[in-house]
Order: structure tokens, then sequence, then C-alpha cells
């Protein structure tokens, strides 16, 4: 009995799983990409708007790295649920995020004293 | 007959629910970060991210994470060849370097709060805690279903259930490494940047 259970368990779903040089690559990559993006700034090595986009590529470069060769992303057999619903959340987060900052960053523009007291001298028959 | 059914369904319907609620837990960050990016600059005239956040110390728990993630992923490899001494021993590292990471980690939010820059002292420090705390508790939890998992493969071995187990396990510890890489740049490397 457990010798027939053992070799079933040998061959189900080997998709998603792992390999020696997939950790390898991702590790050595990830070391790199954040080695990198702290001595950029450590050292300002750029003005600070570039700097700013260029670390937060280097963090979505790692992100890509660690999806793919730590959480083996894109790997498993069709139907690829695991993408479909990456894309979800990806869409979600998306959606919070830059939605979030956009009403916060124009609402601050509307509600800053200085417009709303150029607004009430403009409206002095109020 | 029937078991051999039973045993050839195989897990990749409990770890598609696992990755289900790990892709949730992303949006629970994500709306910690969007706080935080409206919250940043609020500081109240308490010190902000540059005067507080210490880059080397920052580094180094960096590395400690991301190392665990490796060598989770080194337990995991030896799980799936079955063999058991070199799963607990690279479980065990990734334990211990957890511990440092939160160790570190806890450290900095004592030196924080002894200077009086506690999640109360203005809006941008309590994003901050909010969202570093949150993946901190994370981690916390993540050690403890490490040490119980540990127990588990002294003591059963690597079954089918328990090998399934310990690849939810490593899914969210990787999880975890990947959420830090933003908290790394989004708040520490963005924070350094000088005003």
């Amino acid at each position: 009995m457990s010798e027939h259970r053992r070799a079933i368990v040998g061959h189900h779903d080997s998709s998603t799983r792992g390999t020696l040089a997939s950790y390898v690559t991702g590790y050595i990559f990830s070391i790199y990409l954040t080695i990198t993006a702290w001595l950029l700034v450590r050292n300002h090595l750029l003005q600070k708007t570039p700097l700013l986009i260029l670390i937060i590529l280097l963090a979505l470069a790692q992100f890509m790295v660690q999806i793919f060769f730590f959480l083996h992303l894109g790997r498993e057999r069709k139907p690829r649920w695991r993408l479909i619903v990456f894309f979800g959340m990806v869409a979600i987060v998306l959606i919070l995020v830059i939605g979030s900052l956009w009403i916060m960053t124009t609402l601050r523009y509307r509600m800053t004293i200085p417009q709303m007291e150029n607004y009430m001298n403009q409206q002095q028959g109020l | 007959m029937s078991m051999t059914a039973i045993v050839r369904t195989d897990d990749s319907k409990p770890l598609l629910g696992f990755w289900i609620y790990i892709m949730t837990d992303c949006v629970l960050f994500a709306s910690l970060f969007a706080t935080y990016a409206v919250l940043y600059q609020n500081t109240n005239g308490g010190p902000d991210g540059y005067q507080l956040f210490n880059l080397k110390s920052v580094l180094a728990e960096t590395l400690v994470l991301l190392t665990s993630s490796f060598t989770c992923g080194l337990a995991m490899l030896a799980a799936h060849r079955g063999d058991r001494r070199q799963t607990i021993l690279w479980f065990v590292i990734t334990f211990l370097l957890g511990v440092t990471f939160l160790t570190l980690e806890a450290t900095e939010f004592r030196h924080f709060v002894q200077m009086g820059d506690s999640w109360r002292r203005s809006g941008f420090l309590s994003a901050f805690f909010t969202l570093v705390g949150t993946h901190g508790l994370h981690i916390t939890v993540g050690l403890s279903w490490m040490l119980i998992m540990l127990f588990e493969v002294i003591h059963k071995g690597l079954g089918r259930i328990t090998i399934r187990r310990l690849t939810m396990l490593s899914m969210f510890w990787h999880f975890l490494d990947i959420i830090w890489i933003f908290i790394f740049t989004i708040v520490y490397l963005r924070g350094a940047i000088a005003p």
C-alpha cells in the first residue's frame, strides 16, 4: 500500500515546483537588484525624480524575478488559474493605489487654504 | 482502487485556494501602501523618513529576509526529494533568519518609540507603523507556522499532506519577501532620498 501510494505521489503535478537553478538564479538577481538600488540612493547618484523612477523600476524588476523564480508563476499547466487570479490582483491593486492617490491629491488641490480663500474672495457677494 | 482515486487527486486545488488567499493579502497591503503614500508628507512638525531611517540596518534586514526566502526554497527542494534531514536543516536556518529579521525590526521600532517618534507622533508615523507593523505581524505568523511544521516533519515525516502544507508555507514566506521589496523601496529608500 505504502509503496503504491508513494509511486503515485511521485508523479503528481510538478509544474509549479522550483529547481535548484531557479532558486539560485532568483537569489543572485534579487541580491544584485537590492544592492544596486541601495547604492544608488546612498550615494545619491541621480537627481531626485529620475532616482525615484529608477528605484521603483528596480523594485518592479525584483518583483518579477521573485514571482517567476521563487513562486514559479507562469510555469503551471493550462488552464493557468494562478496567472488569471494574479492579473485580477494586479488590476485591483492598480485601481486602489492610483485611485487613492488621484482622489487625495486632487482633494488637497481643492481643499488647501489659499484656494479656498481665493474662492471666497471671488464670491464676495455671498 | 477507490483509494488510488483519492490519492491521485493532486494538490493543485488546495494550492490554488491558498494562492487566491495570498492575492487578497496583496490587496490588503496595497491599501496600506496607498495610505502611506497619501500620508507620508504629513509629519506634523515631527521627523520625516530622511531623519529617521538607518539605511545600513534596513539593508541588513532586506538581505536577511531575502536569504531566508532562498533557504526556504532549498528546504522545499529537499522536501520534494523526500530528504527529511535536509528539509529540517533548511527550515531551521530559514526560521533563524526570520527571527533575526524580526529582531532587527523590533529594535528599530523600539528605538523610534524611545525617541518619542511612535505612531502617535504624526500621520506619517501612523501610516509607517501600520504598514511595516502589519508585515512584521505576518512574519510572526509565518514563523509560528514554521515552528509547527518543523514539529510535524520531525514527528510524521514527509507525507503528502505535510508536503502540501510545507508548499503553502513556502508560498506565504516568498510572498512576504515580495511585499518587503516594496516596503524597502517605497518606505525606506524613498524616505532616504534627500528632500
